[in-house]
Formats: C-alpha cells, sequence, structure tokens
C-alpha cells in the first residue's frame, strides 16, 4: 500500500545476523521538499534506514516507497539519491572537477550542459576556481563543500546526508549547517539527514525523527520535540532534562498530582501516565523552573544550592531538589542575583504544564 | 644593521652549540647504520663490482705472452708477421712451459678461434728443440696454421687488456677477424632465443599472477576478518614454504603419472597411452612460477586495496555509476601502485628465476639464469656468466626506469 507520501517506510525490519533487529518495525512518512533528520544514539537503527533509503542494504522485511515506487528492487545506481558520506568519501584521484562531472559523465550528460551544472553546483558553496585540485589539496571544509555540491550536482530529488559534519570542528561546523540549510531552502530539494548531535539536529531541521533502539521515538519538529517530548527517553535525549520519579494519585482535567518516592506531592501535566496508580517519570526543562517565583506557581518548593558553575553568558546552579541532588537550573548572567552561594537555601516553583509527567524510566 | 653573530647563553655562537649538541645524534646515527651498511658492501657492492670487472677483463693473455704483443704492436696485421713476433712467442711459450702454466691460455685462445688448442699444444711439445735464430720458418715447421695469417691476426685480437666480446656474445654477435662485429654462426646463435623466452615467460608470468591475485587481494581486503584471515593463512603458508618444497611438489603434480595427468585421462580429455607433458617444457615453467610469484603480487595489491574506503565504491554508485562503471573508473584507478609494485616485483623476480625453471623447465623451458649457472659451474666461463648477470642486471634497471618515467617510483606500494 502506498500514499502520496515522497518517502515512505512501511514495518521495516533489519537484521544484520538473524539473531538481533537492528531496526524494528519502522514507519516514517516524509514529505517532498522536507529536511528530516535522523537522530538517536549510536547503535540506534538510524544509519541502517539511511542505507536501506540509498539501496546499500535492504530492509529484512517491510517496504520503502520512494515517490509510490517500491524501491527495493531498485540498484542503488538507479535510485537517482544523493548522498553525503560521512568521510567524504571524495574520489581522491579525481579533481573537484572530475569529481562533480562524474554523476553527469554517467548519466551521458552533454559536456557543455555538465559544465554548467558543475558551475552552478561550485557556486551553491562557494567554491568555484577550486575545479583543477584535488580532493587532497583542500581543507576538510572545502572536500565538505565540494562532497555536498557533488550530490546535488545532477538535480537529485533526494539528498540523504550521514554524519557529514561530524569531522569538522566546532566552528565550521556551526557554518556549514547555516550553509546546508540555506541550500535546502533555496533549492527546495528533499534532505534525509543523520546525526547524533541534537544540536546540529535542531538547527537544521523541519522536522526530526528521534531513534532509539531501532525505532522512531518521536517524529516532530524542532520547537515540538523540545518543549513536549512524548516519552522520557527523548525528554533526556534532547536538551537539559530534570526528573523526578513518583506515581500518580490523583487526575483532574489537564493536571494531575504526583507523589514522588519522597514523599512530596507535585503537580505536572498527564502525558503518558494518565491514570491514578501509573508509575512515572516527570520531566521539567531548567529553564522553566524560576527562582523566587513572584506570583504563585502550582509548584512551589525549596532546594539547597550544592554547587555553581559559571558558564559565562549564564550560571548553572545544581541544586537538591525534593531527592533530586541533580536538578539543575539555569539563570541569566544579570548582576541582580550576585546573592547566589553554594550551602544557601532558595525557593523555586514551576507551572505544571511544563511539569510532564512520562512514562517510568 | 649588520648581521650579528647571535650568541647561546654560555657564549658559544649559536651555530656551533647547536653542531655540538648534534654531534653525538649523528655519530649515534653512523653508529646504527654502519653494521648494515657493510653488510651490503661486503656482500653485494663489492661481488657485483667485480662481476661487472670480470666480464670485461682480458687481461690473463696479455700478461702471459707480453713480449709477443709488444713485438705485434709494429705488425699492420694483414700479411705474416716478421721475425720479431716468432721470436717472441717463443720467448713467450718456453716460459710458460717452463712455469707450466700454459692450460688457461690454450682454452682462451681456443675461445678466439678453434684450431687454437692443438697449434698450442704441439708447439709447446717441440718447443725445446728449436734452434736459435729464424723463428719463423722453424715455427711454421712445427704446425703450418703459423703460417696462415689468421691465427696470427686472432692472437693479436686478444692483446687488449679490455674486451665485449663476451658482451656480445650474450646477444649472438661476435668480432671477425677484422674487428667488425658480425652475427655468430646460424647454428650457434642461442642467447637471442633464450633472451626472448625469459622475457617471454616473465611477461606472461606475470599476468598470470595478476589475473589470478587481483580478486584474492580484492576479497583478502574486504571480507570480514574471520574469513580474510583464513584466506591470508592460505596465501601465506605457500609463502613460508621451502621454494625447493614447492618446486618438487609440482614436479609430482605435474608428471606424466601424476594427478593432474590422471584427472585429464579420467575427464577424457587425452588418452592414457597418450597423456600431455605437463612438465620439463615451458608449460611446467609457467605454472610452477606464477603459483610460486602469487603472493608476491597479492601482497602489494591487498595493501593497497585495504586503504580504499568502502564508502568510495557506494559514492560511485550512489552518483549514478553501474558498479561496473564504478569499478573502471573509481576501484581499479585507486589500486594502480599496487598493480606496479606487484607487477615489477613478479616480473625481477621472474626474469632472474632460477631454481624452478631448471627443476621443471627442461630444455625448452630454461631461461637465461639456468645458463649463467651452467657457465658458472660447468663450462667455468666466469667471464661470460659475468656478462650475462650483468645484462640481466641492467635489464632490470631499464625496466625499473621505465616504469618511474611511466607511473613514477613514488606511486609504488609494497606494504
Amino acid at each position: 500500500m502506498s500514499s502520496d507520501h515522497f518517502v515512505r517506510f512501511e514495518n521495516v525490519d533489519k537484521s544484520y545476523d538473524g539473531k538481533q533487529l537492528v531496526v524494528k518495525g519502522l514507519n516514517l512518512d516524509i514529505e517532498e521538499g522536507e529536511f528530516v533528520t535522523m537522530l538517536g544514539p549510536s547503535g540506534s537503527g538510524k544509519t541502517t534506514c539511511l542505507m536501506m533509503l540509498a539501496g546499500f542494504e535492504t530492509p529484512t522485511n517491510g517496504q520503502i516507497y520512494l515517490d509510490n515506487k517500491v524501491i527495493s528492487d531498485i540498484p542503488p545506481h538507479k535510485r537517482g539519491i544523493g548522498m553525503v558520506f560521512q568521510n567524504y568519501a571524495l574520489f581522491p584521484h579525481m579533481t573537484v572537477y572530475e569529481n562533480l562531472a562524474f554523476p553527469l559523465r554517467v548519466r551521458k550528460i552533454p559536456k557543455d550542459e555538465a559544465d554548467k551544472k558543475v558551475d552552478k553546483a561550485l557556486s551553491m558553496v562557494s567554491l568555484q576556481g577550486f575545479e583543477a585540485r584535488m580532493p587532497m589539496q583542500l581543507s576538510g571544509g572545502q572536500q565538505q563543500r565540494v562532497a555536498v555540491a557533488r550530490s546535488l550536482v545532477f538535480d537529485p530529488k533526494l539528498v540523504l546526508m550521514d554524519e557529514p559534519l561530524g569531522a569538522l570542528d566546532k566552528n565550521l561546523r556551526e557554518s556549514m549547517q547555516y550553509e546546508i540549510k540555506h541550500i535546502h531552502e533555496n533549492i527546495g530539494v528533499t534532505v534525509v539527514y543523520v546525526t547524533h548531535d541534537q544540536t546540529e539536529a535542531l538547527t537544521m531541521s523541519n522536522r526530526i525523527a528521534v531513534f532509539n533502539d531501532g525505532k522512531v521515538q518521536q517524529l516532530s519538529s524542532p520547537d515540538e520535540l523540545y518543549e513536549r517530548p512524548v516519552n522520557s527517553f527523548v525528554a533526556e535525549f534532547i536538551g537539559e532534562n530534570n526528573t523526578f520519579v513518583g506515581e500518580v494519585i490523583d487526575v483532574s482535567g489537564n493536571k494531575c498530582k504526583v507523589k514522588l518516592n519522597t514523599g512530596t506531592e507535585i503537580m505536572a501535566n498527564p502525558i503518558v501516565a494518565k491514570s491514578k496508580g501509573d508509575k512515572t517519570t516527570v520531566s521539567l526543562r531548567p529553564e522553566r523552573a524560576i527562582i523566587d517565583p513572584e506570583k504563585d506557581m502550582d509548584n512551589n518548593h525549596k532546594g539547597k544550592i550544592e554547587e555553581v558553575i559559571y558558564h559565562g553568558d549564564h550560571t548553572r546552579l545544581r541544586v537538591d531538589l525534593l531527592g533530586n541532588n541533580d536538578f539543575i537550573l539555569k539563570i541569566p548572567n544579570s548582576s541582580n542575583r550576585m546573592d547566589i552561594k553554594e550551602g544557601k537555601e532558595i525557593k523555586i516553583g514551576w507551572n505544571s504544564v511544563d511539569c510532564r509527567a512520562l512514562d517510568p524510566k | 644593521m649588520s648581521q650579528e653573530q647571535i650568541l647561546s647563553s654560555d657564549g658559544i655562537p649559536l651555530e656551533e652549540s647547536l653542531k655540538k649538541a648534534e654531534r653525538k645524534n649523528k655519530l649515534k646515527a653512523v653508529l646504527l647504520v654502519a653494521p648494515l651498511f657493510l653488510f651490503i658492501l661486503i656482500i653485494y657492492i663489492f661481488p657485483i663490482g667485480d662481476m661487472l670487472f670480470r666480464s670485461v677483463d682480458d687481461r690473463m693473455i696479455t700478461k702471459m705472452l707480453p713480449k709477443t704483443f709488444v713485438a705485434m704492436e709494429k705488425w699492420d696485421g694483414k700479411d705474416l708477421p716478421d721475425e720479431p713476433v716468432y721470436e717472441g712467442l717463443y720467448e713467450d711459450l718456453s716460459l710458460l712451459k717452463k712455469n707450466k702454466t700454459f692450460g688457461k691460455i690454450i682454452a682462451r685462445l681456443n675461445y678466439e678461434k678453434s684450431g687454437f688448442s692443438s697449434l698450442i699444444k704441439k708447439t709447446i711439445r717441440k718447443i725445446d728443440k728449436l734452434e736459435e735464430g729464424n723463428y719463423k720458418e722453424q715455427f711454421i715447421k712445427i704446425h703450418k696454421r703459423w703460417g696462415q695469417a689468421e691465427y696470427l691476426v686472432a692472437l693479436k685480437n686478444t692483446a687488449p687488456n679490455w674486451s665485449y666480446a663476451k658482451y656480445l656474445k650474450g646477444v649472438d654477435l661476435k668480432y671477425d677477424e677484422n674487428r667488425n662485429i658480425i652475427q655468430q654462426d646460424e647454428d650457434r646463435r642461442i642467447y637471442k632465443t633464450l633472451w626472448l623466452r625469459t622475457i617471454n615467460v616473465a611477461f606472461w608470468v606475470t599476468i598470470f599472477c595478476f589475473i589470478l591475485a587481483y580478486p584474492i587481494a580484492h576479497l583478502l581486503a574486504t571480507l570480514p576478518m574471520k574469513y580474510s584471515n583464513l584466506l591470508m593463512i592460505c596465501v601465506l603458508l605457500p609463502f613460508w614454504t621451502s621454494l625447493l618444497v614447492r618446486t618438487s611438489s609440482w614436479m609430482v603434480l605435474l608428471q606424466q603419472q601424476g594427478p593432474i595427468n590422471d584427472l585429464i585421462v579420467w575427464l577424457g580429455w587425452a588418452a592414457d597411452d597418450n597423456r600431455p607433458e605437463l612438465m620439463y617444457n615451458v608449460i611446467g615453467t609457467f605454472v610452477a612460477m606464477t603459483q610460486i610469484l602469487l603472493p608476491f603480487m597479492i601482497l602489494p595489491l591487498y595493501s593497497v586495496m585495504k586503504t580504499i574506503s568502502p564508502s568510495l565504491m557506494r559514492a560511485g554508485k550512489s552518483l549514478g555509476g553501474t558498479p561496473l562503471v564504478s569499478f573502471v573508473k573509481i576501484y581499479f584507478p585507486l589500486t594502480i601502485p599496487g598493480i606496479g609494485a606487484g607487477s615489477l616485483l613478479v616480473f625481477i623476480l621472474a626474469i632472474g628465476y632460477y631454481i624452478t625453471p631448471a627443476l621443471v623447465g627442461g630444455a625448452s623451458g630454461s631461461l637465461i639464469s639456468n645458463n649463467i649457472a651452467y657457465h658458472m659451474k660447468s663450462s667455468l666461463d666466469w667471464a661470460f656468466a659475468s656478462a650475462l648477470g650483468t645484462m640481466l642486471l641492467v635489464g632490470v634497471l631499464a625496466i625499473y626506469w621505465v616504469y618511474n618515467k611511466l607511473v613514477g617510483i613514488d606511486n609504488i606500494k609494497l606494504g
């Protein structure tokens, strides 16, 4: 069965050894023109999914559709999917021009037309004038751009990127993130991007598929993913997170009362744990907890500052709160909070909406 | 501002103190290199130099017939020489007889022109009976060949201290009586055939090795560790086995009543009473040499293929190249340094191969090295053996030079 999604994974399983499933019953739809990132820890099956889409691995079970066609029987070279590899995979014996012309030459595109396309692709990554260089003569960032240009030069409708920025240093990686994002916006190609770096995923993507244990845990836009994680893995994996473990003792509308293991009761937002008696892990983003709340919030508790960590633009506090001595608070570095010291007791408040009762870990 | 000399903190010029500091290290380096250097000098450079020298050295006869050659300097080499030459001959030969050292010059002169052997032997036998004066007439009386100019011309031709005659002989050429270079007599031309056969065998062995080694090396480089280790052992085990043992095994396998012939008969490809000869000819040389030299092709290829990232082939395919196109345009060009190294290695080893062709080659499968061995051990013409060896060495260097021009020696990768 297919529908009008551009890429569609349907109940895809993958096992390498016949004993363990690397990808379990994966369902994933990608729309045309989207920038979708597969994000997850190593071994979560994200690269395997990409390789199945590219045609270098075959699904053990299930189907993958591209443009409403089953692609399992199409060999990689006929899929017309551009790909950027982790280590760039530039052909070391060819010049930049020859590298870019390779996909055009095998498609028998006339030389003058090919020249134009190569030119256009190189200008897209601002590398005009580098045609005659060998890959070895380029810096890591330049090689990366050539690899991107090469994956786009034959106008594929889908481009796959397998941790393409992993080998670059931090500054270069950030500027390349924007560059790739802009290229995507300008030419409207569909991109499937694999990374284990959450900031990279949050910066670049339209939607992010968080992988763990061979399954997509959540597929949603970056802000949705950060603000409203659907389970405790996603909450833990994306951004920073404070957790409390407990049991739901009362539910009323969009609020629930959670009794923590220490005996304290807090108000939370029932997301996964919805009925009385459910075990739950409550998740709260550090920036949603406020020190000395002015107006009353649903939750108001006292904690003791265990550690003050100076981070330049902000200061992080590690607080012992309700039995969790790893409770992190972020405060902006403004002069009015100079009274914060280790060992001091402070009042901390937050709203129950921001405090999500998820599945127990 | 003038350039001031920079001083180190204790007032010594910087350059000098740097030299002083490094002197110890330099000395250490020299001492570490010295044993190998001496070893190469004694075992390698000196014998090769000696070989080169021997191949052109022709002083022995000059020393033995000094007076004759001095007298011959005035002779124009056309008609029979005058009395002084015969007088010189008399004195030289008498001395040789007294010292009993004439054996060597008989052999040497007979190389130059056959017929000298009996001439010199007879002369020496009768030399005591000669009377003083008029030696020319008496010599001709002892043997009529002393009256034939060609023998005396041949004798004169041996006078120079250095001779390239051995090299000419190595390519089926020789000097005629007038020192012109001419072709060897038809029935004595064997070296050109031998050289061509050697190059031919080396060339085809290289090709066969390449064809067999390429897929093996590729498997070695791409299989999972578990299988590639096993395969590597299969490659190395014969490599570690004695050459002689492997060649002898081939003799067992290839002989007329051997298992391979049995198989051919069993398959019905040949009649039992008409078994093909697989040994003591070129076939035997090809088969055994290819198997023995195979690791020398596999290992450099493997080491190069190991460095080629599998993502390159994937990239080629994802960009639209069929597996064949990706192989031809991407994988193959990247293996060229390995192919070059392996081919050079196999060719150079094959061109000088000795034991295997000697044991399984027979007459039609023996190579130039077997002929060198023959001249070293049996005919004892060391000068000629040296000349052949030198020609082989020069040939190998020439191949190396051509390779360097075509592929570049920097591109070579041995492991």
